[in-house]
C-alpha cells in the first residue's frame, strides 16, 4: 500500500464508522411510544455492549478454557499448564523475577516521586523540574528501553566506552560490567528503567496531593515548631495517604504487565524474563496456546490482590 | 492506568490537582506557609537534569557520524564537535530500516484508534447516565469491572477471530482492538465527568421537548469537550507508544507501527547505535511534541485516569 492508499483507507474507515452510527442513531430516534427509551438505550449502549462482549469477555473466557488444554488446543490437559509454570525451574525464575519487579518498582518509584514532589514544592523552578522528570512517562517504553540499553552498553575495560554507566565505572577506576547479561543483577538494572519511567507519574500525582493539603494545617504545625522531618512524617505523608495508595497500586498493576522494557533490552534472555514477556513468547512465538493462556490467566489472577489491597486501604484511609 | 479506585474520594477535585503557579505563596498577614528555598531549587534542578541525561545522551548520539558513535562516548562530543543528519536520513529512508513507512502506519493506526473509542464511549456514558432503562446500573458496574482484565487474556482468541473474519494483515484488527481496550476506562471517566454536570440542564431540556439526540449533541458534547480532550491526548499517547497490540495484530510490515519496527531493530541490529538512536527519536518526536504542547491536558488526563479512575 502506498501512503496515499493508507490514508484513503483510514478516511474510508472513519467514514464508515460515522455513517454506521448516524444510521443507528437515526433509526432509534424514530422509535415512538413505550419502546422509545429502550431503543435509545440500545442505540447508545449497544455498540459498547457488543464490542466488550465479543472483544473482551468472550476472548477472556476462551483463554481461560484454553489454559486447560494442550499447546494446539486439541486435548484437555487439566492443570498441567499451571503445574508446569510452578514446578519447572525456568518458569519459577520467571515468577520470582515478576515478584521482584512488582515489589521493587512501585516502592522505589513512589518513594522517589514522593521525595521529589516534596522537594519541588519548595522550589521556584517547579514546572521546569517537573517536566523533565515527567518526560520519560510520555515516551514509549520501547524508546526508554533503547535509551537505557545505550546507557548500559558494554565494551571491554581497555577500550573507550560509549555507554555512560560503564564510563562511570571506569572513572571510578573499576572494570566495565555486563549490566544486561550478568545474572542476577541484570533484572535490577532493568527495574531501574521502569522506576525511571514511573517516578514521574508518582511525582505528578503526589505533588498534586501535596498542593491540596490545607495551608492552615501546615501553618499550625509550623507554629508548633515541628522540624522538616516531623512535618514530612506527621503531616505530609498521612495527608496524602490515599494518593500514595493509588500511585503504588497503579504502578504495581502496570509493572505486572511490563513487557516492552524487557523485550527491547534483553528479549527475556539471561534469566530476565517476566510473566508478560513469557506470555508473548509462548502465545505468539512458540504457538503454545495452553501455556500462553495459563500465563495470561496468571496475570489476571495476580492483579486481583493488588486491587483488593487498593480498595481495603482506601476504605481504611477514608475512615 | 486501569486501576480501580472507587474509594478515592478523599482526593481533591481535578481542577485543584493542577498545581497553580501562585499556590504556596505566603498567606496574607501570616507566616510564609510554604517557603521557597534556594537549596531545594538547586537540588531539584540537578536531579531533573540527571533524570534527563540518558535521553540527552541518545539525542546527541543520533546527530553524530556513525564512526564517532562507535568510537567514543557522546560526552566527548565537545572535544571534536561533528554533527550530521545522515542517521535520520538513513533511518527514515534507508532500505533496511525505512522508518518513514512505519511512521505513516503509526499515524494511520492512532487517529481512528482515538476517534472511534471516544465516540462510542461518549454515547455509552450518556446512555448510562441519562437514558432510563432497567439494566443501566448492572451494566455500568460490569463495564467498570472490566477495567481490571489484562488485555493479554484476550489476545489469542481475538487474533483468531480477526483471522477467521479475513481481516488479518489490514489495519482493522489494530483499530478495533485498541478501540475495545480503551472503552472501559473511557466510559468510566466520561461518565464520572458527565454525572457531575447539573441535572437541571437535562431536565429543563426534556421539559422543552428535546429528545436524547438533541440533548446529547447540542448540550452535552460541548460541555464534555475538556474531558474528551484530556482523554483523547491520553489515548493518543497510549496507542502511539503501544507495543503489545501492534505486535499481536500488526505483524505484517504493511501495517506495523513504529514501536514494533524499532523493537525489532533493537533485536536484529542492536549495535547499530547511529540508527537506533535516530530511530528512537523518530518514534519519540510526536509524543514529545504532544506532551510539551499539551502538558496541562495530559497531566489532567493522567490524574483523572489514575486518581479518579
Amino acid at each position: 500500500m502506498s501512503t496515499a492508499e493508507k490514508f484513503l483507507q483510514m478516511f474510508a474507515a472513519l467514514g464508515l464508522f460515522a455513517v454506521t452510527f448516524a444510521i443507528l442513531l437515526f433509526a432509534v430516534s424514530k422509535v415512538r411510544g413505550r419502546n422509545s427509551e429502550r431503543a435509545f438505550a440500545i442505540g447508545f449502549i449497544g455498540p459498547t455492549a457488543v464490542m466488550l462482549t465479543v472483544g473482551l469477555i468472550y476472548p477472556a473466557i476462551l483463554t481461560v478454557i484454553g489454559s486447560f488444554k494442550n499447546a494446539k488446543g486439541t486435548a484437555w490437559v487439566g492443570l498441567d499448564n499451571y503445574v508446569e509454570l510452578f514446578t519447572t525451574t525456568e518458569y519459577q525464575r520467571v515468577l520470582v523475577n515478576t515478584g521482584i519487579w512488582v515489589l521493587l518498582v512501585p516502592v522505589a518509584a513512589t518513594a522517589i516521586g514522593l521525595l521529589y514532589a516534596v522537594l519541588v514544592d519548595r522550589t521556584r523552578t517547579e514546572s521546569f523540574s517537573k517536566a523533565l522528570v515527567f518526560l520519560p512517562m510520555a515516551i514509549s517504553m520501547v524508546g526508554a528501553g533503547i535509551i537505557w540499553k545505550f546507557v548500559y552498553e558494554f565494551k571491554p575495560t581497555q577500550l573507550p566506552q560509549i555507554g555512560l554507566a560503564n564510563q562511570l565505572l571506569k572513572w571510578f577506576g573499576l572494570d566495565t560490567y555486563q549490566f544486561l547479561i550478568t545474572d542476577p543483577w541484570n533484572t535490577f538494572f532493568l527495574i531501574v528503567v521502569m522506576v525511571w519511567i514511573q517516578a514521574g507519574f508518582a511525582m505528578t500525582v503526589l505533588s498534586a496531593s501535596i498542593k491540596a493539603i490545607p495551608d492552615d494545617i501546615i501553618e499550625a504545625a509550623k507554629l508548633d515548631g515541628v522540624s522538616a522531618m516531623q512535618m514530612f512524617r506527621k503531616i505530609t505523608v498521612p495527608s496524602i495517604r490515599p494518593g500514595i495508595i493509588v500511585v503504588v497500586t497503579t504502578i504495581a498493576i502496570g509493572t505486572l504487565k511490563v513487557f516492552d522494557v524487557v523485550r527491547t533490552m534483553t528479549g527475556g534472555q539471561f534469566k530476565t524474563s517476566v510473566v508478560a514477556n513469557e506470555f508473548y513468547n509462548q502465545s505468539f512465538r512458540y504457538d503454545n496456546n495452553g501455556l500462553g493462556g495459563a500465563l495470561a490467566v496468571l496475570l489476571f489472577i495476580l492483579v486481583v490482590p493488588i486491587i483488593v489491597y487498593n480498595i481495603t486501604q482506601l476504605r481504611k484511609a477514608a475512615n | 492506568m486501569t486501576a480501580l479506585n472507587p474509594a478515592a474520594h478523599s482526593i481533591p477535585e481535578e481542577e485543584e490537582l493542577i498545581p497553580k503557579k501562585k499556590a504556596g505563596k505566603a498567606v496574607e498577614g501570616g507566616v510564609a506557609v510554604r517557603q521557597k528555598s534556594v537549596w531545594a531549587t538547586v537540588i531539584a534542578a540537578i536531579i531533573a537534569i540527571m533524570w534527563t541525561i540518558p535521553t540527552f545522551g541518545l539525542l546527541v548520539t543520533s546527530f553524530r557520524p556513525q564512526i564517532d558513535v562507535l568510537r567514543s562516548g557522546w560526552w566527548t562530543v565537545w572535544q571534536d564537535p561533528q554533527f550530521t543528519l545522515e542517521n535520520y536520513q538513513e533511518a527514515l529512508f534507508g532500505g533496511t530500516t525505512n522508518l518513514s513507512t512505519y511512521f505513516v502506519n503509526s499515524f494511520i493506526i492512532t487517529i481512528p484508534a482515538v476517534i472511534i473509542p471516544i465516540s462510542i464511549a461518549c454515547l455509552a456514558a450518556y446512555g448510562f447516565a441519562w437514558v432510563n432503562f432497567k439494566l443501566a446500573g448492572v451494566l455500568f458496574v460490569a463495564v467498570f469491572a472490566l477495567q481490571i482484565v489484562p488485555i493479554q487474556v484476550t489476545l489469542i482468541p481475538l487474533l483468531k477471530l480477526f483471522v477467521s473474519a479475513g481481516l488479518a494483515g489490514t489495519f482493522w484488527p489494530i483499530w478495533i482492538a485498541h478501540s475495545i481496550f480503551a472503552l472501559p476506562l473511557a466510559i468510566y471517566l466520561l461518565h464520572n465527568f458527565m454525572s457531575e454536570l447539573p441535572k437541571e440542564l437535562f431536565e429543563a431540556a426534556r421539559v422543552d421537548g428535546a429528545g436524547h439526540l438533541t440533548i446529547f449533541f447540542r448540550i452535552l458534547l460541548p460541555l464534555m469537550l475538556p474531558a474528551i480532550a484530556a482523554f483523547a491526548i491520553f489515548q493518543f499517547l497510549w496507542v502511539w507508544n503501544d507495543l503489545l497490540v501492534g505486535l499481536t495484530f500488526g505483524a505484517s510490515p504493511e501495517v506495523a507501527p513504529l514501536t514494533v519496527r524499532i523493537a525489532e531493530l533493537s533485536g536484529t541490529r542492536g549495535s547499530a547505535w547511529h540508527l537506533l538512536s535516530a530511530g528512537a527519536f523518530i518514534s519519540m518526536v510526536v509524543p514529545l511534541i504532544v506532551f510539551i504542547s499539551m502538558q496541562r491536558y495530559f497531566v489532567r488526563g493522567l490524574l483523572a485516569g489514575s486518581v479518579k479512575g
